[in-house]
């Protein structure tokens, strides 16, 4: 027992500091931190102004497109920071630095991991928190109480899913290049292919499939129920063409989506960390 | 600072190691006393980098066992780790941080307490003369700076074991004299220390033993004084023409191989199959030598005579310098191949 206070000691000093150095970095190089907040806000302000004199009743449910499009771009925010969180390790890799670590007698590897979820998870909750301010002051919402609880856990859930997924391609991949090409890729078409811009039943037949099975969508729908409506868990979310989807059910499917990837990505951390 | 050691602290058994098609380690088995500075010494590319970085539970052989103060390194890498001290060959330094946050972040790997990690970061620099330029960012440092803040993150939990790998490549003499100084009051103290070079002067200084490793094999072990005295007298390096042929070289060696004194005659091809070998001391075997040379009508082009050297034990060994191994392992060597292979 004693033993285990004591890893779990090192485990926290080790963690700890991982994530701090992340944050140094972050605070003498802002910009990641800036285009990720400028990038969404610029979308709400064009988004918003494209469709604001959109007839009444254009979108079901909703008083304006800016408090439609509100949920798709906090989404979209944490999304694309939890994507880019393997290029720091990416970094490590390629210059050497992972191997200072790799030499060092810590109490588990999984600090490594650990640190980025946490710098991932702080740094998209500001970045969303601010788009949810801005979002505010231009009238589209503020969720209740409960909502508000259910938008962070959701986020948690898809910072999580996504961390892993890009940090294990931060082992897979062979450099930054192939990295960032690939961050390319996916990053816009997985956004175009949810409900962030539009809902589903705006879309062809296709794309309604490949939205209403796109993991941004399960977590924009409880987000966009949490501005729109006093949340309920019971609430149908997502009219997918296979069958409504309540709340509960994106959140589940989210969960299951990000436990899923963790124990995916675990032989590969342990291979490459071990 | 150092807990009582058995004599062989460490023992490498038989390690072997091959990246693809290539073989970095063949077989490769040697004893490394306790509190000495153990030299590694051979070309780019002959097995150095790999056995360092086996050593340091970076990369893990194909086969073969290693212990460090009787703890096995394959299965307690984590134990192992807490006994090294590593400074690689090429510095890995997070630009962004200053020396000083450098130094706090890895003493926090080595779960350091505060109060001891802040009075051992001013220790070191102190020790490395670094307290004119600790609180700048890494990114702005020399390649001295650098090496000297990489020494400092590998000194700051006070390992048993030092591991460096070519820790003076491309520095000034200021910080290559820094380095050695410390590595010697290092190992006054009772660090083991582990130093791969390829500069013959920075092993024959500061070895106590040492390994020459060529193509992934031990070719020659030892003490410095003893390795150079095994060759016997004194080297000469004969010439009978500039760039002579190799039948005229395997005809001289005969000549030279009938004459009672001469001995380990080596042909070295890449200086223009000159001919290398030991004459003994206190005889005048080199007038001999002109006169048997002279009745088989070769005259001396060059004739240089030297105290055997480090070179020279490899010479012998493999038949070329250092120097031309070096060279000849030039363009052979695929360096982002195998960067992307060392990559985790």
């Amino acid at each position: 027992m004693e033993l285990k206070q004591y890893n779990l000691n090192f485990l926290y000093q080790e963690t700890f500091a991982l994530t701090k150095r992340l944050f140094i970095q972050l605070q003498r190089r802002p910009s990641t931190l800036l285009a990720g907040i400028l990038q969404p806000i610029i979308w709400l302000f064009l988004f918003g102004a494209l469709f604001s004199k959109a007839p009444q009743g254009f979108l079901p449910g909703v008083d304006s497109y800016g408090n439609f499009l509100g949920a798709g771009l906090i989404v979209f925010t944490a999304f694309s920071g939890a994507l880019n969180s393997g290029l720091p390790l990416m970094f490590d890799r390629e210059f050497g630095f992972l191997n200072r670590l790799l030499v060092a007698p810590l109490a588990s590897r999984l600090s490594i991991v650990l640190s980025s979820f946490f710098y991932i998870t702080i740094l998209s909750f500001v970045q969303s928190i601010v788009i949810m301010i801005v979002s505010y002051i231009l009238g589209y919402g503020w969720p209740d109480f409960y909502g508000l609880g259910i938008v962070f856990m959701t986020l948690i859930l898809l910072v999580l899913f996504v961390t892993s997924i890009s940090l294990c391609l931060a082992f897979v991949l062979p450099g930054h290049i192939e990295l960032i090409a690939l961050i390319f890729v996916i990053n816009l078409p997985l956004l175009f292919s949810s409900t962030a811009l539009a809902p589903i039943s705006f879309m062809p037949n296709w794309l309604g499939w490949l939205a209403s099975l796109n993991p941004l969508t399960f977590a924009i729908e409880p987000i966009r129920i949490a501005y729109t409506q006093t949340m309920n868990l019971e609430l149908v979310a997502l009219h997918a063409p296979y069958g409504d989807l309540s709340c509960k059910s994106c959140i589940s499917i989210l969960f299951s989506l990000t436990v899923f990837s963790l124990i995916i990505i675990r032989p590969l951390l342990n291979r490459k960390l071990n | 600072m150092i807990n009582s050691i058995s004599m062989n602290y460490i023992q490498i058994k038989n390690l072997s190691k091959s990246y693809f098609d290539i073989d970095a380690l063949t077989d490769f088995s040697i004893d490394i006393e306790a509190g000495i500075l153990f030299g590694i010494l051979g070309p780019n590319g002959a097995g150095k980098s790999t056995l360092i970085k086996i050593l340091a539970t970076l990369v893990e052989p194909d086969s073969g066992e290693v212990f460090i103060n009787n703890i096995n390194l394959i299965k307690n890498p984590r134990k192992i780790r807490e006994l090294i001290g590593y400074v690689a060959q090429d510095i890995a330094l997070d630009k962004i941080l200053s020396g000083r946050e450098l130094l706090d972040f890895q003493s926090d790997l080595y779960h350091m307490k505060k109060k001891e990690k802040y009075e051992r970061i001013e220790t070191l620099i102190n020790q490395l003369e670094m307290n004119d330029w600790i609180d700048r960012k890494c990114g702005t440092y020399s390649g001295g700076m650098k090496r000297r803040i990489d020494l400092a993150a590998g000194l700051l939990h006070l390992p048993q074991l030092l591991i460096l790998d070519e820790p003076t490549v491309g520095l000034d003499i200021e910080s290559r004299n820094i380095i050695w100084q410390l590595l010697k009051d290092l190992k006054n103290e009772g660090m083991t220390i582990i130093l791969s070079s390829h500069y013959l002067d920075e092993i024959d200084k500061l070895a106590d033993s040492l390994v020459i490793i060529d193509d992934g094999k031990v070719i020659a072990e030892g003490k410095p004084a003893l390795l150079k005295n095994k060759l016997g007298g004194d080297r000469i390096t004969l010439k009978v023409r500039e760039f002579s042929t190799p039948e005229e070289s395997q005809k001289i060696c005969e000549i030279l191989s009938s004459i009672d004194g001469i001995s380990q005659i080596v042909i070295n091809k890449a200086q223009g199959y000159s001919i290398n070998f030991v004459v003994e001391k206190e005889k005048d075997l080199l007038t001999k030598l002109k006169v048997e040379l002279a009745f088989s009508k070769f005259e001396i082009f060059s004739l240089a005579q030297s105290q055997p050297s480090l070179d020279d034990v490899y010479l012998q060994a493999t038949g070329k310098t250092l120097l031309d191994a070096e060279i000849s392992m030039t363009g052979k060597r695929d360096l982002k191949k195998e960067s992307k292979q060392s990559m985790r």
